[in-house]
């Protein structure tokens, strides 16, 4: 919504206005297109995947790539398909990490926004707490959910929010400190409104670019924590197609075939290299001045 | 400077208290804490109950927390459940590993990411800097444990240059400490860039070139100086990374350090291992990010006053 003020506007030609904003906004295309394709891929993974990605098929394994037309990425040990657990790999990649991010999304911004307005020791404990997650190795944070609550993946989402929630109450808060500021914040206030009222319906919509930036920002750098905690062991059992795991299973046999860690690895690469531009794009467009407090 | 040291000081014990704490707490609320303790395989009912009179089972909380910590300050962090010997002794026979291949990672993100960052500045928009620009862009994006396989695959396998895994003589180090320091080094490289850029642009360099100060001078040791600034907030800021890299590195890489030792605690539910390596991985990461601290306010008199 905030993305596209200008298309709002109502006109005999709106379709000409989204034009025009098309043309002006210079729109990140290789980006948004390996998104579109990885959204794609997630969304559509059993339908656009030739061959089941748990498939195993003892006569064709250990394909190279371009073997056969069949199996043009190759097969692994067992005969599964690359191509199919790269495919269905992405829906795992984008089903933990937006849940990931998106719980310390939001867990952040309500922090964020409550420290902000509400101030004094509220505020205090808060940051004091921030702070604290902020700094700390997320591996290890990762590894001590992993140790005590065991393997799975409720477990990884929970660790990679709980590495992320204290960058978006750092930087909502921030933003918080000078909306509650303005006047309309004051009068609002003097008026009778409730408090929880003034922090949703007028100091919210105020940080919402804040937070849509930094989501697409930190969408990378989940999605690397992710599959880091998928090769370690820590994620998805074994077997499963997710980026980090097919790395994994590929290390031993490197030698043998190549194929089984570069692609997937690639793939990882790539996502997150169209992400980061993504974002900075965005950050550029919808704030110019967040270019220097990254 | 004094009060900033001990401000700083005293938050670093609070959070090392909190994740004692939490260790603590995450221990009695997975279940039944003696069972998780005692050692694998044959272990009769008179050592169950040994570990429970150890452990204050008994007693109520704030009894059995002070006991837990009466043991770690005494370095106590019980016995490893699998290896059956103390974890401390497994911790401090992994620990210089992990030391000597961090410090490589970063010594050499620091002697090639600062003075990249600095020619990419004075080299504006040439191929140098949008080399540099290039190579920062993608060690943000690639996954370290994958960058380490392909190391592994191109000049350990294929071209035979290096030695694919284990710790060794000084060429051990090098694929390992590379792959550490390539994400560090990218944000070195960026941020040293742009407050070079900002710097070079300031009167006192303008005022210094027209003073006809050679070139080098201006830059290494004028420019440079407060260019440094950023870059250790940035240094205390990617020690997270630099645990985290070092963890996954160690692994790819059969590298005997704690990063690997805490791995394998996990995964076999070795809690006392767990214990002993998060904890002194805190330790270590907060009394550096101290220290980095302390030499930010000794490098920027404005945190000093304020």
């Amino acid at each position: 919504m905030a993305v596209t003020p200008n298309v709002v506007a109502t006109g005999v030609a709106r379709s000409g206005v989204l034009l025009q904003w098309v043309k002006t906004s210079k729109l990140p295309w290789v980006p948004i297109s390996v998104l579109t394709v990885l959204l794609v891929c997630a969304v559509f993974a059993p339908l656009l995947a030739p061959h089941d990605p748990a498939d195993i098929s003892i006569l064709d394994k250990k394909l190279a790539p371009g073997e056969t037309l069949k199996f043009p990425l190759g097969t692994d040990f067992l005969g599964r398909d690359i191509l199919s657990r790269l495919i269905f790999g992405a829906r795992t990649s984008v089903l933990i990490s937006l849940s990931a991010l998106g719980t310390g999304a939001l867990v952040g911004t309500v922090l964020g926004i409550v420290a902000g307005y509400k101030g004094g020791r509220t505020d205090a404990v808060i940051s004091r707490f921030a702070d604290a997650a902020l700094g700390f190795p997320s591996i290890l944070v990762a590894m001590l959910i992993v140790a005590f609550l065991g393997v799975g993946i409720g477990n990884i989402i929970l660790a990679v929010a709980v590495t992320v929630w204290a960058r978006f109450t750092r930087m909502i808060r921030g933003d918080v400190l000078s909306v509650k500021q303005l006047d309309f914040i004051t009068l609002a206030r003097v008026t009778g409104v409730s408090e929880l009222t003034i922090m949703r319906r007028h100091i919210f919509p105020n940080v919402v670019n804040t937070l849509m930036v930094l989501t697409s920002l930190q969408v990378g750098q989940v999605i690397l924590l992710e599959a880091s905690l998928s090769f370690l062991g820590l994620g998805l059992p074994p077997g499963a197609p997710a980026w980090g795991i097919m790395v994994a299973e590929g290390r031993e046999l490197i030698l043998d075939m190549w194929w089984l860690s570069l692609f997937p690895g690639l793939a990882i690469t790539t996502v997150v290299l169209a992400f980061n531009f993504f974002g900075d794009w965005l950050r550029d467009y919808l704030d110019p001045k967040l270019r220097q407090s990254r | 400077m004094q009060r900033y040291i001990l401000g700083r000081l005293a938050q670093g014990v609070v959070t090392l208290l909190v994740l004692s704490l939490v260790v603590f707490l995450a221990v009695r609320l997975s279940g039944d804490p003696a069972l998780f303790l005692l050692p694998e395989g044959d272990t009769s009912q008179e050592d169950y109950e040994q570990m429970k009179k150890n452990l204050g089972l008994d007693k109520p909380l704030y009894v059995q927390y002070s006991l837990f910590m009466g043991n770690l300050l005494r370095g106590d962090f019980g016995d490893s459940t699998i290896d059956r010997r103390p974890a401390r002794d497994a911790l401090f026979e992994r620990l210089p590993a992990t030391i000597q291949l961090a410090a490589a990672g970063m010594l050499l993100a620091t002697v090639l990411g600062i003075p990249l960052g600095v020619l990419s500045a004075v080299k504006r928009d040439s191929i140098f800097d949008h080399g540099a620009k290039f190579f920062a862009i993608i060690g943000m994006a690639t996954p370290q444990f994958w960058v380490a396989i392909m190391g592994i695959l191109v000049f350990g396998a294929l071209l035979k240059w290096l030695p694919t895994y284990g710790r060794g003589g000084p060429e051990h180090f090098i694929m390992p400490s590379v792959v550490i320091a390539w994400s560090i080094m990218a944000g070195m490289v960026r941020l040293g860039r742009s407050s070079m850029l900002e710097i070079l642009d300031s009167d006192y360099i303008k005022f210094a070139r027209v003073k006809g100060l050679k070139e080098r001078l201006i830059l290494w040791k004028h420019a440079l100086r407060n260019a440094m600034i950023p870059l250790l907030t940035f240094s205390g800021l990617s020690l997270a990374g630099l645990l985290n890299g070092t963890i996954v590195v160690e692994v790819v890489f059969a590298w005997p350090g704690i990063g690997r030792l805490l791995l394998e605690g996990v995964v076999r539910r070795d809690i006392p291992v767990v214990q002993a390596t998060i904890l002194a991985s805190a330790f270590f990461y907060i009394s550096l990010s101290l220290v980095v601290d302390i030499l930010y306010a000794y490098v920027d008199p404005r945190i000093r006053v304020n």
